[in-house]
């Protein structure tokens, strides 16, 4: 199991350096730089200014630089933050983000798993079309318009909680829902399809002439492999909440990870862009490797050797 | 009987008078408990180093942290003393001596002379500083030439210190508007004995920055907010009575507003504007209560044309262009943001300066025809045989409407097709700069209140002229401009200049910029003698904190 994780690891270097090299080609081939503005700079300063951010140095020594600074885990400073790493950036923001990101996966969890339960106890009955009705409300309604809803309820005429902002951990109520609300929805169908298959199995079958109790089938037997699909979900999920969401961390005012994904490339921030990229794949790549290692302890069928 | 009179009516009357018109001083306010402002500054600054940045956001920050030579006036933008106490400028109007207040100091207690000046400027037209805003120095003697390195010896700039308490500023030409140059951020002084602690990249962050303005920075959080509170150690602190100010980066501007009333921010940067006119319905009614606010702004929305595109090289076509488009129409029913119709290219009484305009604010059977004839003496008469053209908009609702607006009201009054596509920005100018384009949405904000930021770009191959427009009467205007020995003169020659810009048409003014925003009334301005004035908001849209208090 080890040599297989270390194996893992290992295999991440070159998938690393390909979305590296492509994410560098693409950067460089949009149109604009990071110093273009509505306010022409003159042509002695722009020069000035590339050659301070290595930027007039043919591509291939660019490309040599960067790759080198990889190496060492240095970023580079950002391009359109004067005075900021890019290193510097990522500490500071994705603690928030992964925060926020963390409790709406609780959320999502409790919720997904429970309605997925509630509907799977007793298939194509009023309760199951119910709570899949919900969870489909919930995967259709994008999180642009399940946010400004819970503010406008909670806070804007309840007053209950704050507009926006990240100070207390009343902030954090609102945009957990709203970052939650689909992976809900998702995990809640998923973990119903997961159980309904299971069921038909010949050892639940097994296990219910044993005489045992549907709880105890239920939690013993059916979860275990039952939530299986869910587990395969979170893993790109986690890495993709825990980044953050462009659209609730705007709406909600919060300084997280997730605006600088779309932000750094719409200012062609060229150092902020690759440290965004890099640092979404080695996550998505970790989280996938822990995914799979979970896989192999929930189904016995699963062997890494 | 009498005595009854005057104790029920005159005594009160009297009484009111008085109290109307005494001036409001600072003791007669009600002032809150917290002196604490919480400020909505649209986007993340791109960073806290004077010489380095650019940006309306961090121009609001920077000018509570630091203090130039010369201050501003809250209200007129005069010039006022700032860490000058005064100054002294040579007949020829190229030399200025300031004399550095004695009691001028970082915020750290260092004392602040005549050498930090010296030394910060210098820095900021460095080559290695790489600072975009270094042209702001370019009217120094010899600052272009130290900038793009085609002299080495910084002790040829035109600026010394001849002791701790004296500055010498030496200019290339006679610049009437140096004083107030020495109020915008890029002249600031920066501290060089924390810059040398801490490094050029790291000494502006929270806990190691030092300045020299009215407030000091305590916290910088990237994309949530800068807190700043009173520097003891600014000369003029018995003034300041704000204790504390939070700025903060709010890109939604629907968050904004919700956080507005909620009453979690007391200024906000905008208001969305299908707002707009149900606020200003309301404002109607109670003009006092109101938070909205809005206020010309220095910039100048327009079109730019493309004079090497036929038929766009012909001038009676872009005349045509210029007279067809409703102004007054767009503003109301598109824009809704209680703009004004621009009729020159320099905004109405920009420092004094007011462009009687030949263009028309709303469509006119006489400007109809005008332009009719003009585009059928081009050869399209009714529009026939006229090529498409389209115009480039920078991805965005608002420039969207305006643009359909336009390509409506051309189609209408003119007969000719027009085409509308979208780029995101920094393609879209990237397309301006190469004057990959036929009509160009554009806008143009003020650097300083004089009309030579807004017409020195037009000369022949300027950085931002981008539309292939030159004219050598122009041109030669604007140089004379530079060397007129007084404004009226001065402002005499602007005038000629944009006459010829307005008959030559390589720019469509459109509307001048208006800011909005929403602010509560507890936040009240003082002018320098601590008097409560009516609000006002200037059109550069500083905010200099030292002059506003917050009442109950």
């Amino acid at each position: 199991m080890i040599l297989y994780i270390l194996k893992r690891l290992l295999a991440m270097i070159p998938v690393l350096w390909i979305i590296a090299t492509l994410t560098f080609v693409l950067m460089k081939a949009a149109p604009g730089g990071p110093f273009d503005s509505e306010r022409q700079i003159p042509a002695e300063i722009l020069k000035n200014i590339e050659e301070q951010y290595h930027l007039n140095d043919p591509l291939l020594v660019q490309y040599g630089r960067f790759l080198g600074q990889l190496a060492r885990f240095d970023l580079g400073p950002s391009f359109r933050y004067a005075g900021r790493s890019v290193n510097d950036i990522i500490a500071e923001t994705f603690p928030v983000s992964a925060t926020l990101g963390i409790l709406a996966l609780i959320y999502a969890l409790l919720l997904g798993v429970a309605a997925g339960l509630f509907a799977a106890s007793k298939p194509n009955s009023v309760r199951d079309y119910s709570a899949m009705g919900i969870s489909m409300l919930g995967i259709c309604m994008p999180s642009f318009v399940i946010g400004p809803l819970l503010v406008l309820v909670f806070a804007s005429t309840l007053k209950w909680l704050p507009v926006a902002g990240w100070d207390s951990w009343k902030d954090m109520i609102l945009p957990s829902l709203t970052l939650g609300t689909s992976y809900a929805a998702y995990i809640s169908r998923l973990t119903r399809a997961g159980l309904m298959d299971i069921i038909r199995q010949d050892y639940i079958r097994t296990a219910k002439a044993k005489g045992l109790s549907g709880f105890a089938i239920m939690v013993r037997h059916t979860m275990r492999g039952g939530l299986l699909p869910v587990v395969s979900f979170m893993g790109p999920a986690v890495a993709a909440v825990v980044t953050g969401s462009l659209v609730v961390e705007t709406i909600f005012n919060i300084p997280g990870l997730g605006r600088f994904f779309v932000q750094s490339a719409l200012n062609r921030d060229y150092t902020l862009v690759m440290g965004t990229v890099l640092f979404l794949a080695v996550l998505v790549l970790l989280c996938n490797l822990v995914t799979d290692v979970i896989y192999a302890f929930l189904d016995p069928r699963v062997r890494y050797e | 009987m009498f005595a009854n009179l005057a104790q029920k009516v005159l005594i009160p009357a009297l009484l009111a008078y008085v109290v109307q018109n005494a001036p409001n001083t600072l003791a007669a306010l009600p002032l809150a408990d917290q002196q604490v402002i919480r400020i909505g500054n649209g986007t993340e600054p791109k960073g806290l180093d004077p010489a380095k940045v650019t940006g309306v956001p961090e121009h609001h920050i920077l000018q509570n942290l630091f203090e130039g030579l010369t201050g501003q006036d809250p209200v007129t933008l005069e010039p006022t003393p700032g860490m000058a106490s005064s100054w002294k400028v040579s007949r020829d109007g190229k030399t200025y001596t300031f004399n550095i207040r004695p009691d001028a100091k970082w915020s750290d207690g260092t004392p602040l002379t005549a050498e930090d000046f010296v030394s910060s400027w210098l820095r900021a037209l460095a080559p290695k500083t790489a600072s975009e805003y270094a042209y702001q120095l370019y009217y120094l003697e010899n600052g272009e030439e130290f900038n793009t390195g085609k002299i080495k010896d910084p002790a040829k700039v035109g600026v010394k210190a001849t002791d701790k308490r004296t500055l010498v500023v030496t200019l290339k030409s006679s610049t009437p508007f140096f004083l107030r140059l020495t109020s915008f951020y890029t002249l600031y002084p920066v501290p060089a004995h924390i810059i040398k602690k801490y490094g050029e990249e790291e000494w502006t962050h929270e806990g190691k920055m030092v300045s020299n303005g009215p407030f000091r920075l305590t916290e910088w959080k990237i994309n949530k907010h800068i807190k700043m509170v009173r520097n003891e150690n600014y000369w003029d602190a018995g003034k300041v009575k704000l204790s504390e100010a939070v700025f903060l980066p709010i890109e939604n501007i629907d968050t904004e507003n919700k956080m507005f009333h909620q009453g979690e921010l007391d200024m906000t940067n905008t208001v969305p504007s299908l707002r707009i006119p149900k606020y200003a319905k309301e404002k109607e009614s109670s003009p006092e209560q109101h938070p909205y606010q809005s206020h010309p702004y220095l910039g100048t929305y327009f079109y730019r044309l493309n004079v090497n595109k036929k038929p766009l090289d012909d001038k009676r076509v872009r005349r045509a262009l210029a007279l067809t488009i409703d102004r007054k129409t767009l503003i109301e029913k598109v824009t809704l943001g209680g703009q004004t119709p621009a009729l020159g290219f320099t905004p109405p009484n920009t420092a004094g300066y007011t462009f009687d305009g030949t263009l028309n604010a709303t469509m006119t059977p006489a400007a109809l025809a005008e332009a009719q004839k003009l585009l059928a003496d081009a050869g399209f008469p009714g529009g026939k045989g006229f090529p498409k053209l389209d115009i480039l908009y920078n991805t965005s609702e608002d420039h969207k409407k305006i643009a359909i607006a336009i390509q409506q009201m051309w189609k209408k009054h003119l007969g000719i097709e027009v085409g509308l596509y979208n780029q995101e920005w920094k393609v879209y100018l990237t397309s301006q700069a190469q004057m990959n384009y036929a009509v160009s949405r554009s806008a143009w904000i003020g650097d300083y209140p004089d009309p030579n930021t807004f017409l020195d770009m037009w000369v022949t191959g300027g950085g931002n002229n981008n539309t292939g427009w030159s004219n050598k009467d122009y041109d030669r205007l604007i140089a004379e401009a530079a060397r007129a020995k007084d404004q009226a003169s001065r402002h005499a020659i602007f005038k000629k200049a944009e006459t010829i810009l307005m008959s030559e048409m390589p720019v469509i003014p459109i509307y001048v910029y208006t800011r909005n925003r929403l602010q509560s009334r507890k936040v009240a301005l003082l002018d320098g003698a601590l008097n409560a004035v009516p609000w006002k908001s200037n059109i550069l849209d500083s905010m200099p904190l030292k002059n506003y208090v917050m009442t109950k």
